[in-house]
C-alpha cells in the first residue's frame, strides 16, 4: 500500500493562520505544472513496486486547477506508477472556488474524494482566519458536489477561534450533522510561528486563543462525535464506516508515500526528503532534471519515536507486538515501562497487547507520547 | 647566603580582561620561549573552560630567558587566578616572587580586585612595576589612569610603563624594567632545603604534579623529601623547570622555580602553601603563611538520574584529584534522594564545578540553593558546624545561630556610590569605610554577611553600576544572626533541597520572590500546582502554576512528522533533565532559582 501527495502551492489569499507553503500570486503556475509533470516522471520508481492506493492533492488550494489540468497529473500518474483500479483520489477544494460551473468540471475528472476546506460555518470566525469564502457558499460547496452524486466528502473544522463561542461551536458541529457528510478533520487553531496570525496577536491586533476554551471544545467535539456515531479514527479526524481517508491513515500506518511539487514529503520506511520550499527553484527541475530535496536517514530510534508519536494517536493504537517485532524486545520493554505511569494515572489504557490514549489522555497525546520516546 | 644575579621570579596583577594572559603570551613571544607557530592565543590559561570565561582559575608558571646587556637572565613567571574564590592561591603564588607588573587597563582604571591583589604583593614586599596596557585603544585615559596608579602605590610617574600587549609596544621596556628592578632572588643553597608549593595540577599519567619555587638549599632527583604540612614523604621520581613541556632537571638550586613528579595520586596531599624539604636534613621551619584553605559556600550536588549516584561520587573523586579546594559527603535529600554535599571557594567555583561535572564527566547533575557555613550554639553550650539548612538542630536546641561576616571591598564611579551603598545596606552590610581615590573613584569597605553575598549580590552590584563597580572580599569571622528558615512547598509538599536560612527581616520579600520566580521556572503540568513559601508552619507567599489544559498537535500528516517528533524529541531531553518531587516536575535551573531573583 502507498500514496503520491500532490503539493499546489497557490492561494488567492493567504489565511492568518496558515503555515503551508503557498503564494498568494498564480503567475508561476504555468511553469509549475510543467514541472510538476516532470517530476513524476523523474520519479516513477521511488515507490517501487508498490501499488498506489490513493493520490491526494492537497495544498495552498488545489481547486485553483482547471479540470484539465487535473487530468493530465492524474493521467500522468496513472502512465508511470501501478495505480489500483479503486484508487482514492482526493482534492482539497476551498468553498470559493466551488461554482455549479466548476462542479460541471470536476466531473470530468477521476477524482472521487473532496476534502473541503470549510472551517467555520459563521462569517465572524471566517474573517478572524482571513478565510475568503462565506458562510453560504461553505454550505453550497457541500450541497453542491452531494447533488452532483460525491458522497465522499470530508470538510475541516476549526475550533478554538477566540471568536468562536461554545454554542457556536455546537452550532457547526450541527450543522456538519445536517448535512449527512461521512468525515470531518478538526484541528485546534494553532498559532504557529512567522504567521500573520502570531504577528497580529503579539501586536495585540488580533484576540488571543484560550487553552481553557480548547480543551472545553475539544471535550465537545469528542462527545458529540461520539454520539452521532462518528469514529474518532485519529485524534483529528473523524468518520462514518467505511470512510476512513486511505490517504491519511497511510501516514499513521508507516506506508510510503511520494510527494510531489515544492515542500511535499516522501517516505520510503527508512528515509524522509522533502523537497525545497521555493516554487522558482521547483521549476528549475525541468532544466537541470533534477531535484532539490533534503533528505533524513531515519535511525531506529527516529522510526520508533514515529511509530509511537502516529500510532498512539489512532484507533488502531500503539502494537507491542510491532515494536518487539521492528525494534526488538529492548524497545518493547521500555515503551512499556514508560507508560505505566500514564496508565495509573487514567491517560492510557492497555488491551491485550496494545496501548491506547483515553479520552483524557488524548488532549495530552503530545507530553505523552514524548515520553515514551527514546533519544 | 648568596644572591641569584641572573634570576627573576615575579607574577601579574591584574583585574579580568585588563589583558594578563594576552601579555604573557608577548613576554613568551619576545623571549623566544614560544615561536609564532605554537602560539595558539592565551597559552597560560589551558583549561577550555578558562579560555571560554576568559578568566584564569588554576595558576601556572613557565620560565622564559632572555639577554640583556649581554647576560642571560631565567625569569619565571607565575601566573595566579584571576578571581576573588581563589584569593589564597594568589597569596601563595605571590610569596613566590620577588616582584609583579601590576596591569592596568587604560581605558578602564584600577579595579577592586587589582587592589586587593597589589595589597598583598607589597605586603609580600614584591617590587611592583606598573604597566599601563591597551595604550593603542583610542578611548585610552593614561593620565587619568596613571593618577590612581600614583595615588595607589606612590610611585614616579615616570616609572609607569605605557604598552599594549596586542601590538607589542612597549614590551621590551617591561623585560628590562623585569630585570632592572625586580630584585635577583636570594638564599642559602647550603642551608636545607625550603622550598614552597605554589600550585598543583593532575596528569592523568603522572599523577600530581607539583609547582614549586626553592628558597633555600637544593634538591636533587632521586631525593627522599618530605611535605611539611601533610607529614607525608615522597621520593622524588622527577624534577624540572617548566616551560612549554615540563624539561626534566637533575639538579635544582635556591631561586628556582619548577616542578616535582613523586607519584601522588590525589590533590588532597599536595596542599597549596605547604613547604616541601629533605626527610633527612630537614629545615627548621616551614615557609610561613600556609592555611587549609576552607570552604566558604556549600551546596548539595544530586544527580538528576537517581541510578547515577554512584557514578556522580566517581566523578567528584575525579574532580578532586585536580581540585583540592573543592569537598564532599554524601548527604541525602527527602526530595532529591542520594547526594553530596559539597564545599566550594565560592560561587564561581561551585559553578565550574557543575559545569566541569557536565562537560568532562556528562553527569547531569542538581545544584541545590548555595549557604554558608553557619555555627550554631546549643543551649547545652555546644557548637555545630552546619552546611545546610535542613541539618539544623530542632529549634528548642538552639541557643542562637552565628554567621561568617566578610570585609568587603567595593571599588566605583563615585555617581554610582549611593546605589551600591543601598544594595550594600539592604545586604545587611555596615559602612566602615569610604576613601576618595581619585577624584571619581571611590573605594568602599563593608563588613557584611557573606550568605547574603552568595544570594545574587555580584550580579546586582554589576547592574546597578554598569559593570563599572568591583568587589573583592576576605572572611572577617563570626557573629550572632537572627536567622530563620524558609521553606518552598510544592502542592503542600516541603522540598528541602529548596529550604534556606535568611535573615527575618528579608524573608517576606524573599519569599514572595522565590515563588514568582519558581513559577516561571516549573512547567504547567496536567495539575495545579500551588508554590509556597513557610517559615514553620506559617505560609508567607503563594504562587500558583495553572494547570496545562491541552498538549496536543492538530495535525500530523507527511510534512508534519518529522517536524513534530523533532519538537517532541527535544521536549523528552527537557525532561530528562528534570526531576520529579512527588508529583511535580522541577527542571534543574528551579533549584538555583534564588540565586536570579531580580
Ligand atoms: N586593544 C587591546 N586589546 C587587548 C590588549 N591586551 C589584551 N587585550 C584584549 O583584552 C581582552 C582580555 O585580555 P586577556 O589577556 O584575556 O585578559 P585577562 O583576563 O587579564 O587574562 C582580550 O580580548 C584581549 O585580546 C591590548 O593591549 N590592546
Ligand atoms: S487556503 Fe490553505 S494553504 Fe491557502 S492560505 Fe489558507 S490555509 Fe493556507
Ligand atoms: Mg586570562
Amino acid at each position: 500500500m502507498s500514496g503520491i501527495y500532490i503539493h499546489i502551492p497557490f492561494c488567492k489569499q493567504k489565511c492568518h493562520y496558515c503555515n503551508f507553503f503557498s503564494v498568494a500570486s498564480r503567475k508561476l503556475q504555468k511553469g509549475f505544472m510543467e514541472a510538476l509533470i516532470a517530476e513524476i516522471e523523474l520519479q516513477k520508481d521511488y515507490l517501487g513496486n508498490e501499488q498506489v492506493d490513493t493520490i491526494y492533492m492537497g495544498g495552498g488550494t488545489p481547486s485553483l486547477l482547471t479540470a484539465v489540468e487535473i487530468n493530465r497529473i492524474t493521467e500522468n500518474i496513472y502512465m508511470h506508477f501501478n495505480v489500483s483500479e479503486d484508487t482514492e483520489i482526493t482534492l482539497e477544494v476551498n468553498p470559493d472556488d466551488i461554482s455549479q460551473e466548476k462542479i460541471e468540471k470536476l466531473k470530468e475528472t477521476p477524482v472521487n474524494r473532496f476534502s473541503i476546506g470549510i472551517q467555520s460555518f459563521f462569517n465572524e470566525d471566517l474573517k478572524y482566519l482571513n478565510r475568503l469564502h462565506d458562510a453560504k457558499q461553505a454550505v453550497f460547496s457541500v450541497k453542491g458536489l452531494q447533488d452532483a452524486g460525491y458522497e465522499n466528502i470530508s470538510i475541516d473544522l476549526i475550533y478554538g477561534i477566540p471568536t468562536l463561542t461554545k454554542e457556536r461551536w455546537i452550532k457547526n458541529i450541527r450543522s456538519f450533522f445536517k448535512l449527512k457528510i461521512p468525515h470531518m478533520s478538526a484541528y485546534a487553531l494553532t498559532v504557529e510561528s512567522k504567521t500573520a496570525l502570531h504577528w497580529l496577536i503579539e501586536k495585540k491586533k488580533a484576540l488571543c486563543l484560550d487553552d481553557e476554551d480548547i480543551a472545553q471544545q475539544f471535550n465537545i467535539l469528542l462527545d458529540l462525535m461520539n454520539r452521532n456515531n462518528y469514529i474518532q479514527y485519529e485524534i483529528s479526524n473523524f468518520s462514518k464506516e467505511g470512510f476512513y481517508s486511505k490517504h491519511n491513515s497511510l501516514y499513521w500506518l508507516g506506508g510510503f508515500y511520494l510527494g510531489l511539487g515544492p515542500s511535499a514529503h516522501s517516505f520510503n520506511g527508512y528515509s524522509r526528503q522533502w523537497n525545497a520550499s521555493n516554487i522558482s527553484r521547483y521549476i528549475s527541475l525541468i532544466n537541470y532534471k533534477e531535484i532539490t530535496f533534503e533528505k533524513e536517514i531515519l535511525s531506529e530510534k527516529q522510526r520508533y519515536n514515529e511509530y509511537i508519536m502516529t500510532s498512539l494517536r489512532t484507533v488502531w493504537g500503539c502494537d507491542l507486538e510491532h515494536i518487539q517485532n521492528v525494534f526488538g524486545r529492548k524497545y518493547r520493554d521500555y515503551c512499556l515501562l514508560q507508560s505505566e505511569k500514564n496508565i495509573n494515572e487514567g491517560t492510557m489504557v492497555k488491551k491485550g497487547n496494545k496501548l491506547f490514549l483515553t479520552t483524557e489522555g488524548k488532549l495530552f497525546a503530545d507530553g505523552i507520547a514524548s515520553g515514551l520516546f527514546k533519544i | 647566603m648568596q644572591i641569584m644575579k641572573n634570576i627573576r621570579n615575579f607574577c601579574i596583577i591584574a583585574h579580568i580582561d585588563h589583558g594578563k594572559s594576552t601579555l604573557a603570551d608577548r613576554l613568551l613571544e619576545y623571549t623566544g620561549t614560544i615561536s609564532d607557530k605554537d602560539l595558539q592565543d592565551q597559552v597560560l590559561d589551558n583549561m577550555d573552560l578558562e579560555r571560554e570565561r576568559g578568566i584564569t582559575i588554576k595558576s601556572h608558571a613557565i620560565q622564559m630567558s632572555y639577554n640583556f646587556q649581554d647576560e642571560r637572565y631565567t625569569l619565571n613567571l607565575i601566573d595566579t587566578p584571576g578571581h576573588v574564590d581563589f584569593s589564597y592561591e594568589v597569596s601563595r603564588s605571590i610569596a613566590a616572587c620577588e616582584g609583579a607588573l601590576l596591569v592596568i587597563d587604560a581605558t578602564q582604571g584600577i579595579q577592586a580586585q587589582t587592589i586587593s591583589n597589589l595589597y598583598l604583593a607589597i605586603e609580600n614586599d614584591l617590587e611592583i612595576i606598573p604597566v599601563l596596557n591597551k595604550m593603542d585603544l583610542e578611548n585610552a585615559m593614561p593620565e587619568e589612569v596613571k593618577d590612581q596608579i600614583v595615588d595607589l602605590i606612590g610611585c614616579d610617574r615616570t616609572d609607569i610603563i605605557e604598552a599594549s600587549s596586542k601590538t607589542g609596544y612597549g614590551i621590551d621596556n617591561i623585560l628590562e624594567n623585569i630585570i632592572s628592578k625586580i630584585p635577583a632572588p636570594q638564599g642559602n643553597i647550603d642551608a636545607p632545603l625550603q622550598a614552597l608549593i605554589f600550585d598543583s595540577i593532575f596528569n592523568s599519567f603522572r599523577g600530581i604534579i607539583a609547582y614549586f619555587r626553592i628558597f633555600n638549599g637544593k634538591i636533587h632527583k632521586r631525593d627522599l623529601v618530605k611535605f611539611v604540612a601533610t607529614g607525608k614523604e615522597y621520593e622524588a621520581d622527577e624534577i624540572g623547570i617548566l616551560q612549554l613541556k615540563q624539561e626534566p632537571r637533575s639538579v635544582m638550586l635556591a631561586g628556582d622555580v619548577g616542578y616535582i613528579i613523586s607519584g601522588i595520586k590525589t590533590s588532597r596531599e599536595v596542599k597549596v602553601g605547604d613547604t616541601i624539604t629533605h626527610v633527612d636534613r630537614p629545615c627548621e621551619k616551614a615557609i610561613e603563611g600556609f592555611q587549609n584553605v576552607k570552604p566558604m559556600v556549600f551546596a548539595g550536588i544530586y544527580p538528576i538520574d537517581p541510578d547515577e549516584y554512584e557514578e556522580l561520587r566517581s566523578s567528584l573523586e575525579k574532580l578532586q584529584l585536580n581540585d583540592a579546594s573543592l569537598t564532599f559527603l554524601p548527604e541525602s535529600s527527602a526530595a532529591l534522594g542520594f547526594g553530596f554535599r559539597c564545599g566550594f571557594l565560592g560561587l564561581l567555583h561551585m559553578e565550574i564545578v557543575q559545569e566541569r561535572l557536565d562537560r568532562e564527566f556528562d553527569m547531569n547533575v542538581i545544584t541545590t540553593v548555595p549557604n554558608v557555613s553557619y555555627r550554631v550554639k546549643t543551649n547545652k553550650g555546644e557548637t555545630l558546624e552546619v552546611h545546610n539548612p535542613s541539618g539544623l538542630p530542632e529549634q528548642k536546641y538552639i541557643d542562637h545561630i552565628e554567621e561568617p561576616y566578610i570585609s568587603a571591598q567595593i571599588i566605583s564611579k563615585s555617581n554610582y556610590v549611593g546605589s551600591v551603598m543601598k544594595l550594600c545596606i539592604d545586604k545587611r552590610g555596615t559602612l566602615k569605610n569610604q576613601v576618595y581615590l581619585t577624584s571619581d573613584r571611590v573605594e568602599i569597605t563593608f563588613e557584611m554577611p557573606l550568605g547574603e553575598i552568595v544570594f545574587d549580590f555580584y550580579d546586582k552590584l554589576k547592574s546597578i553600576s554598569k559593570g563599572y563597580a568591583s568587589f573583592d572580599y576576605f572572611q572577617s569571622g563570626y557573629k550572632p544572626a537572627n536567622l530563620v528558615k524558609l521553606d518552598i512547598l510544592l502542592n503542600g509538599e516541603s522540598v528541602d533541597a529548596l529550604s534556606t536560612l535568611i535573615h527575618r527581616d528579608n524573608a517576606y520579600e524573599f519569599g514572595r520572590k522565590i515563588c514568582v520566580k519558581l513559577k516561571e521556572l516549573i512547567p504547567r503540568q496536567q495539575f495545579d500546582i500551588a508554590i509556597q513559601a513557610a517559615i514553620g508552619s506559617k505560609v508567607i507567599a503563594r504562587e500558583t502554576v495553572k494547570a496545562l489544559r491541552k498538549d496536543v498537535t492538530a495535525k500530523c500528516y507527511g510534512g508534519d512528522i518529522t517536524r513534530k517528533r523533532k519538537l517532541l524529541e527535544k521536549q523528552k531531553k527537557g525532561k530528562k533533565r528534570m526531576r520529579q518531587v512527588g508529583n511535580v516536575d522541577i527542571p534543574q535551573q528551579a533549584f538555583l532559582a534564588v540565586l536570579k531573583l531580580d
